[in-house]
């Protein structure tokens, strides 16, 4: 009888398991789905901008509503250069305080209050950024503008790197945090245990065990900073026209590819002119794509080694 | 079971929510969406409207083109826009659509000099070089020209325009286009152009921002907005030669001129009004010329006409305290002709 009653048991259970497989296929599929319909509805929405401007639409350097010429090729560039340069900053800040958390001070109180605040930093919504900047930072920059001899604009592609960089360090950093405190400590002790110093452990254990998956953590943080909008377009200037010089692309204002979306959407009254825009976000999509796939390669390579 | 349950009764509360919302927008609630510009004054009228006659208007302040977008497709009652329709939008709706003035607005020029606290004077065609690039100083003898008697600093001028694609660009640029034909040629107007020089703020914040803090800066921004953040403004000069102050006063008087058209189609940039400001425009409302259309009742296209007979009346009487300016005489006739155009199935219905 008792055995029975296991059987019948087991019988369910099974029943279930099939039932839970079932449904994480059918969730991870509505997300494939939904993916794949966000591409579709992209390209059918910008065919007629893609029919009208063709390829060059990717170089052209003039965005002009009025006369319906619409090249992407300044806002490509802005939304590079910005994301590049915040990556830059923050690398060094996000590693510091990986390596800070996962390995010099694991518990207690102060670590507990650093890993909250970087958690912090990822939770504010943007725009408390972009204004905090705007009154803020945007003065402070002009003063150094006007030290180092440049146009003092104040906003412009160097001020949103700046912001940028504060916003996406959390992501790369409570990952690092967190990977850094995976290390086996077997292998930690056996460097000890051959008279490593603690920066020669880190150097030589820690960094190469966890190379990947830090790496991951930027190309995170990296993939934020290209869609970030509200802040940048708060503090990037606006301007669809490329500097002439280094010194004026840098400091000078510019123009992204989300934020030329966020500006121009809600007003963008002729099918062209709204197909240009859709097909910007089709660029922005591509451009994510093709650095994500960049990244993977990266990764895979570093750890094959 | 507990989750299935809940879950249920979320389905049932939701359904309860959907019919009463469909049901509600079916009887007495009419719709509205556009214009955010127009917004404040919207808000205001229909909550009194709805006090006195318990009629519901819901607005959604989306944008003028979003609004028009809206009418279109023919999910709400009246747009609110700007800008009259372009040859594209009135293509795509095919029928004639009314444009009702509701009430006029200005754009004004905004300026941060430091150490300057005369009244800064400027006139359409340097405004327009000023935006073009071509008057790059405070101190160049064009500016000097409008401002005798007055010395100003000699300082960068930093241009700042909107961002986002919005309504008060195009009535700045509808001006400028019609003063300089440079400007013409090499710009043009439209709620996004693609401005030749300066700096983009993010909506009327955004240009504030901007212009406070930077020394040397000149934007444009609302009438409303400006007097609000108490930010400077300039006068300038109008068709006649005048100097002349953005007022609501000014505002209203820059439509009150015999040449309006009838269909209240018409750009107010650049007044012949002696007395006018000339950076004004009207803000509309939108409607079907043929009321009867889809299932739409004689009765809701009854309240609709009546809503809007309230707004260019009583309701004009909320212009002021919220900074716009209210219709001028010559305006108000046109738009009680417009109103009293719209039919029923060929039938008048005012």
């Amino acid at each position: 009888m008792e055995n029975n009653k296991r059987l019948d048991l087991s019988y369910t259970q099974m029943k279930w398991d099939t039932a839970f497989k079932r449904i994480l296929i059918f969730i991870s599929g509505i997300l494939l789905v939904l993916v794949v319909g966000i591409l579709i509805t992209l390209i059918i929405q910008s065919m007629p901008s893609i029919k009208a401007l063709g390829i060059k639409y990717l170089w052209g350097k003039v965005w002009d509503p009025v006369s319906n010429i619409y090249g992407a090729y300044p806002f490509l560039i802005g939304t590079l250069l910005t994301s590049f340069t915040a990556l830059i900053i923050s690398i060094p800040f996000s590693i510091a305080i990986g390596i800070y958390l996962g390995e010099y001070n694991t518990k207690g109180w102060l670590s507990n209050l650093l890993k909250n605040t970087i958690e912090l930093i990822a939770a504010v919504p943007s725009i408390i950024y972009g204004f905090w900047a705007l009154f803020v930072l945007v003065p402070i920059i002009r003063t150094f503008e006007t030290k180092i001899g440049v146009q003092p604009y104040g906003v412009g592609v160097f001020t949103s790197s700046i912001v940028l960089a504060v916003m996406i360090i959390p992501y790369a950093a409570s990952l690092g945090t967190s990977l850094i405190r995976m290390v086996p400590s077997p292998l930690k002790e056996g460097a000890y245990a051959l008279g490593a110093t603690r920066f020669e452990v880190i150097r030589s254990v820690i960094l190469p065990y966890t190379r990947s998956g830090l790496f991951a953590g930027i190309l995170l943080s990296l993939g934020r900073a290209l869609g970030e909008t509200m802040a940048v377009t708060m503090l990037i200037g606006n301007t669809s026209a490329i500097a002439d010089s280094f010194k004026n692309i840098f400091f000078g204002p510019g123009n992204t590819m989300a934020s030329v979306i966020a500006n121009e959407f809600a007003e963008a009254d002729h099918t062209l002119y709204f197909s240009a825009l859709i097909e910007l976000g089709l660029v922005l999509f591509f451009v994510t794509v093709i650095i994500n796939l960049i990244g993977k390669r990266i990764i895979t390579k570093y750890t094959n080694n | 079971m507990k989750v299935v349950k809940s879950l249920q009764l979320a389905i049932v509360a939701l359904a309860c929510i959907c019919t009463t919302l469909s049901a509600s927008a079916q009887d007495n609630t009419l719709l509205g969406a556009g214009s955010t510009f127009v917004n404040p004054l919207f808000t205001k009228i229909f909550s009194e409207y709805d006090a006195a006659y318990h009629v519901k208007v819901n607005y959604q302040a989306i944008g003028s083109g979003g609004g028009i977008l809206q009418l279109t497709n023919k999910t709400v009652d009246f747009g609110g826009s700007d800008a009259p329709l372009n040859d594209e939008q009135a293509k795509k709706i095919g029928v004639p659509v009314l444009h009702i003035p509701m009430a006029a607005g200005a754009v004004v020029i905004s300026y941060n000099l430091p150490g300057f606290t005369g009244k800064l004077k400027l006139d359409g065609k340097n405004l327009a070089d000023i935006y073009l690039g071509k008057i790059t100083n405070w101190n160049s003898p064009e500016i000097a020209a409008a401002n005798k008697g007055v010395k100003l600093p000699d300082m960068p001028i930093v241009v700042i325009h909107r961002s986002d694609g919005s309504g008060t660009s195009f009535i700045f640029t509808d001006y400028l286009t019609k003063v300089n034909a440079d400007w013409a040629s090499k710009v043009g107007k439209a709620s996004a152009v693609n401005w030749p020089a300066g700096l983009g703020g993010k909506g009327n914040a955004g240009v504030e921002g901007l212009v406070k803090q930077t020394p040397g800066a000149i934007g444009y921004v609302e009438l409303a907005y400006a007097v609000q953040n108490k930010m400077p403004y300039a006068d300038v000069k109008n068709k006649a030669g005048q100097f002349i102050t953005p007022t609501l006063a000014s505002t209203t008087l820059s439509s009150n001129v015999s040449t309006l058209p009838a269909d209240a189609i018409v750009s107010l940039t650049n007044t012949d009004n002696p007395k006018g400001y000339p950076i004004t425009s009207f803000t509309w409302a939108l409607i079907y010329k043929e009321q009867k259309y889809g299932d739409r009742s004689a009765d809701r296209a009854k309240t609709l006409l009546k809503l809007l007979w309230y707004n260019i009346h009583e309701g004009q009487k909320d212009c002021e305290p919220l900074n716009y300016a209210p219709l001028s005489k010559s305006a108000l006739k046109i738009a009680e002709k417009i109103l009293k155009s719209a039919t029923y199935d060929g039938k008048a219905i005012l």
